[in-house]
């Protein structure tokens, strides 16, 4: 059955789209059959980062419309064989995305995708309920900073209040710890929020923390999903995540400094 | 063609006038009553008034609510029920063909704790409860003032049970209940009570017991990192930082007279 993960945060400029494409490129180069959907109607950014803005004709309100078909609207990765991508529309404004058209669209996408990853736009207006509405899995991207934090449990509650799964009593969303940006150096200073401090407010699994590194604004602008930097520790970072979400057993990396930093972490309050 | 209805059932909250009856001497009560008629005979003219029993529900006689309601009616009073009282009064007033309200509540207006620095350094002018009088300054004329409370906390509670984290931007209100959390309640969570609190885990948020103005309610909490604390409408707000011997650790709050106490809890 064919899972549908939303990327989310709540607070803007915390590394969603980065962290939409780079996951969604990890499950593909797995082999998973996979496709991310952009719902920042307005504000597209996901096939800007994705490398395909040229090659974008319709979009996800086109589908919702009943004007062009989904195949239409799906355009297949440059690097990646099983990834696609639907892009946002920049021309129309949020109200064109209704949950019963993204409902179907979603329905038709699971009979041929194994994984359906939704990049969610900041805020908690429509547009983001709209890409959290349907879940099963939600990715919640945190910088280590407190109004990041505050935003992605403000979010948390909305998955947990309002998702289908919560209006119709299913299981809950799977909620998965996601932190970008991540510098131990600032942390060691007590500049940033420590991995540990994050989930002692937040309490959800921690899926991955991507450090911060000058190269994902490289990747970004050169339109290549991060994941796909050679040499970089964003992107082994990115792979481990994909690793951890696909029930490998990986250890943490990025998060300390220097060796006996974790310990201190812990020990120290 | 679909026939209009013709009468539609609603709740509405009206304000009544309520008469304090602190007396089963009834010639005593028609007495003065009269005296005080006599002030403004037309005043009370088919204007429906609750007899409020609270003050006579400890004693064991009853009242001769027919001769009452007789008494009430010659000086154009309409006696619409009661409010209070005991089981027995109740019972009379029934005979007596009055209605009986179930026992009200006035919300507390929020105010700050004593105790609270602000109030210290005259930062914040202390609100008394207020309630728009409906006639002013008439001798034996009481406004409202929030009473009738301890007829509430008599009764035994049912409990609400959170299990899950309380996020910010989230509220839960227990009403008419305790509320138990037994997960995290995060900085700007909001948890509101009719009855008492517990949190069994980190309380970042804002608890507000006793939300009806039970001045018994408690707050009991694990971890103690609140923004805020209510009791009965009384309340503290941390700008300066929890009190360092009961900063995240187990602590109990409670109200004494206008001040809120939060102890530690030793064990």
């Amino acid at each position: 059955m064919a899972k549908v993960i939303v990327v989310t945060s709540g607070k803007g400029g915390v590394g969603k789209t980065t962290t939409s494409a780079s996951f969604s490129s990890g499950l593909a180069m797995r082999g998973n059959r996979t496709v991310v959907i952009d719902f920042d109607v307005g504000l597209r950014n996901l096939d800007l980062i994705m490398g395909c803005e040229r090659r974008v004709v319709y979009d996800i309100i086109n589908v919702i419309n009943g004007e062009v078909s989904l195949k239409q609207a799906l355009i297949k990765d440059k690097n990646c064989d099983n990834l696609y991508i639907l892009p946002a529309s920049q021309t129309r404004d949020k109200d064109a995305l209704n949950l019963e058209g993204v409902e179907r669209i979603l329905d038709e996408l699971k009979e041929s995708f194994d994984f359906i990853v939704c990049d969610s736009p900041a805020g908690i207006e429509s547009g983001a309920f709209t890409a959290m509405y349907f879940a099963d899995e939600a990715l919640v991207v945190t910088n280590p900073e407190v109004s990041s934090v505050r935003d992605s449990d403000r979010i948390l509650g909305i998955l947990a209040a309002k998702s289908k799964r919560a209006v119709e009593g299913l299981e809950p969303v799977k909620e998965h710890l996601l932190v970008t940006r991540y510098d131990p150096k600032r942390v060691n200073t007590g500049a940033m929020l420590s991995v540990v401090d994050i989930q002692e407010i937040l309490r959800i699994p921690l899926l991955g923390v991507i450090p911060e590194s000058a190269s994902v604004l490289q990747a970004s602008n050169a339109g290549t999903p991060a994941i796909h930097l050679d040499k970089s520790d964003v992107a082994e970072a990115y792979r481990d995540v994909v690793g951890r979400f696909m029930g490998e057993d990986l250890p943490m990396r990025f998060i300390s400094e220097k060796a006996g930093f974790f310990k201190r972490l812990l020990g120290g309050h | 063609m679909r026939e209009e209805p013709v009468f539609k059932i609603k709740t509405g909250s009206l304000s009544v006038l309520q008469l304090h009856i602190l007396t089963t001497n009834l010639s005593d009560l028609k007495r003065e009553l009269s005296v005080r008629l006599a002030q403004t005979p037309d005043f009370f003219v088919s204007t429906p008034i609750v007899l409020e029993l609270s003050g006579i529900a400890e004693l064991e006689q009853g009242l001769d609510f027919v001769n009452l309601v007789a008494f009430m009616q010659s000086h154009g009073m309409c006696a619409a029920g009661i409010v209070g009282g005991s089981v027995g009064q109740r019972e009379d007033a029934i005979q007596a063909g009055l209605g009986i309200f179930p026992d009200v509540v006035v919300r507390n207006p929020m105010r700050r704790a004593t105790d609270d620095p602000f109030s210290v350094t005259g930062a914040y002018v202390a609100v008394a409860p207020v309630a728009a009088p409906l006639q002013p300054e008439l001798p034996g004329f009481e406004t409202p003032a929030v009473s009738q409370v301890s007829s509430v906390s008599a009764k035994p509670m049912p409990t609400m049970v959170i299990d899950k984290p309380v996020r910010t931007g989230q509220r839960i209100y227990a009403e008419g209940a305790n509320l138990v959390v037994l997960a995290i309640v995060n900085a700007g969570a909001e948890l509101i009570a009719d009855g008492d609190i517990h949190v069994y885990a980190p309380m970042r948020g804002k608890a507000i017991a006793g939300a009806q103005g039970n001045e018994a309610a408690r707050i009991f909490v694990n971890s103690m990192e609140p923004e805020l604390l209510s009791i009965a409408g009384c309340f503290k707000v941390f700008e300066d930082g929890v009190p360092e011997n009961v900063s995240a650790k187990p602590a109990c709050v409670h109200l004494d007279g206008s001040r809120l106490v939060i102890q530690p809890l030793n064990y």
